[in-house]
């Protein structure tokens, strides 16, 4: 009998320690997998894969950097005396043109023939700068290869514009999301935190129990409805009245993602808060009452100091989820990538260019590495915040001790 | 209570042996969805064996979900671009392509604004950025706010390449998830201006007349102006699949081009082949 106690204790043990193993081994291994995906952005050229920008031979450029180039495919610069070569005037190449060169029985049913033709046509075009396939270039080919700097880790945090399908560079500039992130997620803050606190204190010090046992499981349900919801409400409620309060041109802001945002990380504050207020035992309050301390002062000097790890850790939950929220933000922000230079604009945020991107972008393409390069963004941010909040929880404990 | 759980089991069984079921996905284009929605509901009325799964995301979504396997049928408002063509072929994967019915991609303004027709350099100024303020193009001094699809959405690559001639879009362009979204916000933003599919057009909002011939005539999205090509932002919706499960789709593909598929086509807002 004995014995087949310590074999449950024992296959306890086990499962207790497989499980926990299981959990940890999970969450590393979706850290490397999403830090191998997104690290790939830095090491190749700013091309698609296997894709080449092309120029006649007798054309004397051999490098360009990529905001020339896409100054050219965005006909800014039409000219190649602009950019150092002979005053020639440039004609834009992409393979999908070639229909308007050559018929499709020209081309073949399988596109055989595309090589020879895209041949013929740098040949008979030498003003042509091309954006194609490089396996699609036959041997012999009558132009040279343009060399592109590759994309850096500070040009793609503090570069300013995000256009990820744009042929023939995309441009990767993550810094209005980066900033749009911690405005969007500041703001909620400052609205979630006081009002979730002060929420929680209500219910667990002032309410009566029968207010309590209705507001609770009230605030419980908010977690769970979807975040769509949240986004529809936000559009059809929050960013009209932002709209006509102050007078905006347009109503999706970053204040209504803060608000929508706030509401949707409040059930989390409440909660948590309320519960670790709860912990404190009664006689602590019973003793600050016998010394003659009033509600208030009891509330403010034993209640809260004891509760502060509680809330801290509502508060880091409560960032969580607003910090990571996607379906929500993408609906009523408005998703401009413009630097937000107030909380009166629109502004675009990284779980919402994910959220939105991710289901387009090829695997394996340069646009999924750079979506996974914006994850690695996000995940160092919310290390950064909940070491912070560790660090301030601890320093905090060992002045009061 | 054994009567019940044999009714029970009975319930439980009968799906199973009916005859077999025929099942295929859609995923794509929003502009298509409302349609393929409307002719899967009828066509699975008629046919009970067939399930048809619909969903939207846009048509860059559809098209890569294509390559992957993940859906049988990707619906696009553009057709497949030179290198996805090359992928598929790269795959050894043989494709159709089949145009189900026409969209005039309408612009839209808020109801309140009182321009009513814009040329296509017009329209690409405004939405490249180089023209801010509605006062440029014969409106109220009111500054222009602009609303266009996320980056996975066809029309967002249709209108880049066929009204922007290619240029980028301006960085303070609102990015919306979906067209209703863009419906929402054109008719309570008093600035704004968008581009949606005809059969998303509502009352809320204002359809302008456009011009491709630098301000000569001006045409109005219409389904008789679509059919008869004087709308020049007129596009096809296509159905891609991949030849392997061809049979299983055609008979589907081929109510939508019968008449009385075509006849669903025109009384939600698309423009029918013929």
């Amino acid at each position: 009998m004995k014995n087949y106690r310590i074999i449950v204790e024992k296959f306890v043990e086990g499962v207790l320690f497989s499980s926990s193993t299981i959990t940890s081994l999970t969450v590393i291994l979706i850290i490397v997998f999403l830090f191998r995906e997104g690290i790939g952005l830095f090491h190749g050229s700013p091309l698609e894969k296997d894709f080449v920008i092309a120029v006649s031979k007798q054309n004397p450029i051999q490098e360009l950097d990529a905001a020339k180039v896409k100054a050219i495919f965005n006909q800014d610069i039409t000219n190649w005396s602009k950019v150092g070569g002979a005053n020639d005037s440039i004609i834009l190449f992409t393979t999908s043109d070639i229909t308007n060169y050559y018929s499709e029985e020209e081309l073949g049913s399988a596109l055989e023939f595309l090589p020879k033709k895209l041949n013929d046509f740098i040949v008979s075009h030498p003003g042509a700068i091309m954006y194609v396939s490089g396996k699609s270039l036959p041997p012999g080919f009558n132009g040279h290869r343009i060399k592109i700097k590759d994309i850096t880790i500070p040009g793609f945090v503090f570069g300013r514009q995000w256009y990820p399908t744009s042929e023939p560079i995309p441009s990767y500039g993550i810094w209005p999301m980066i900033i749009g992130t911690l405005m969007v997620t500041l703001g909620a803050l400052l609205f979630a935190i006081p009002l979730g606190i002060a929420t929680a204190i209500y219910m667990a010090e002032v309410a009566d129990i029968r207010i309590r046992n209705i507001l609770k499981p009230v605030i419980e349900l908010l977690s769970g409805i979807p975040s769509v919801v949240f986004g529809f409400f936000g559009l059809i409620v929050i960013v009209p009245l932002i709209q006509q309060t102050f007078h905006l041109i347009v109503g999706e802001t970053v204040l209504a993602g803060s608000i929508v945002l706030g509401i949707m990380a409040l059930p989390t504050i409440i909660t948590i808060t309320e519960d670790s207020l709860r912990t404190i035992p009664q006689s602590l309050k019973e003793a600050s009452l016998a010394l003659g301390a009033t509600r208030w002062q009891t509330l403010v000097r034993v209640v809260i100091p004891y509760a502060k790890s509680g809330i801290s850790t509502a508060i880091i939950l409560g960032i969580g989820r607003a910090i990571g929220e996607t379906m929500a933000v993408l609906m009523v922000t408005g998703n401009a990538s413009n630097i937000p230079h107030s909380f009166l604009v629109p502004a675009r945020t990284i779980p919402a260019t994910i959220a939105a991107e991710l289901g387009e972008a090829p695997y394996g393409g340069m646009h999924f590495k750079a979506l996974f390069a914006l994850g690695i963004v996000l995940f160092l941010f919310t290390i950064v915040i909940n070491f912070t909040v560790e660090f301030i929880k601890n320093s905090k404990k060992e002045i009061r001790s | 209570m054994k009567k019940i759980i044999l009714v029970a089991l009975i319930a439980l069984v009968t799906p199973y042996l009916q005859a077999q079921k025929v099942g295929f996905k859609i995923k794509g284009s929003d502009t298509v969805l409302p349609l393929t929605q409307k002719l899967a509901e009828i066509y699975m009325k008629n046919n009970a064996n067939t399930s048809i799964m619909v969903t939207g995301g846009g048509s860059g979504v559809g098209l890569s979900a294509l390559m992957s396997g993940t859906t049988d049928i990707a619906q696009s408002s553009r057709s497949m671009k030179l290198d996805e063509k090359m992928k598929l072929n790269d795959a050894g994967k043989a494709f159709k392509e089949t145009i189900i019915a026409y969209d005039a991609l309408s612009v839209i303004v808020n109801p309140a604004n009182k321009v009513s027709k814009l040329t296509r350099e017009q329209l690409e100024g405004i939405y490249t950025g180089k023209i801010t303020n509605w006062k440029a193009v014969g409106g109220d001094d009111q500054k222009i706010v602009v609303y266009s699809r996320e980056t996975s959405s066809g029309t967002y690559e249709f209108f880049k390449e066929h009204v922007l001639n290619k240029k980028n879009y301006a960085t303070s362009a609102l990015l919306m998830p979906a067209t209703g979204a863009i419906v929402q916000s054109v008719s309570q933003t008093k600035g704004a201006i968008g581009y949606v599919g005809l059969a998303y057009v509502e009352k809320s909002v204002k359809v302008l007349e456009v011009s491709y011939d630098k301000g000569k005539t001006y045409v109005t999205p219409t389904v008789e102006n679509a059919k008869s090509k004087k709308y020049p932002i007129t596009r096809p919706l296509y159905y891609y699949y991949l030849s392997t499960t061809e049979k299983t789709i055609s008979p589907f593909v081929k109510f939508i081009l019968s008449p009385a598929g075509q006849k669903i086509v025109l009384t939600e807002g698309y423009v029918p082949l013929s």
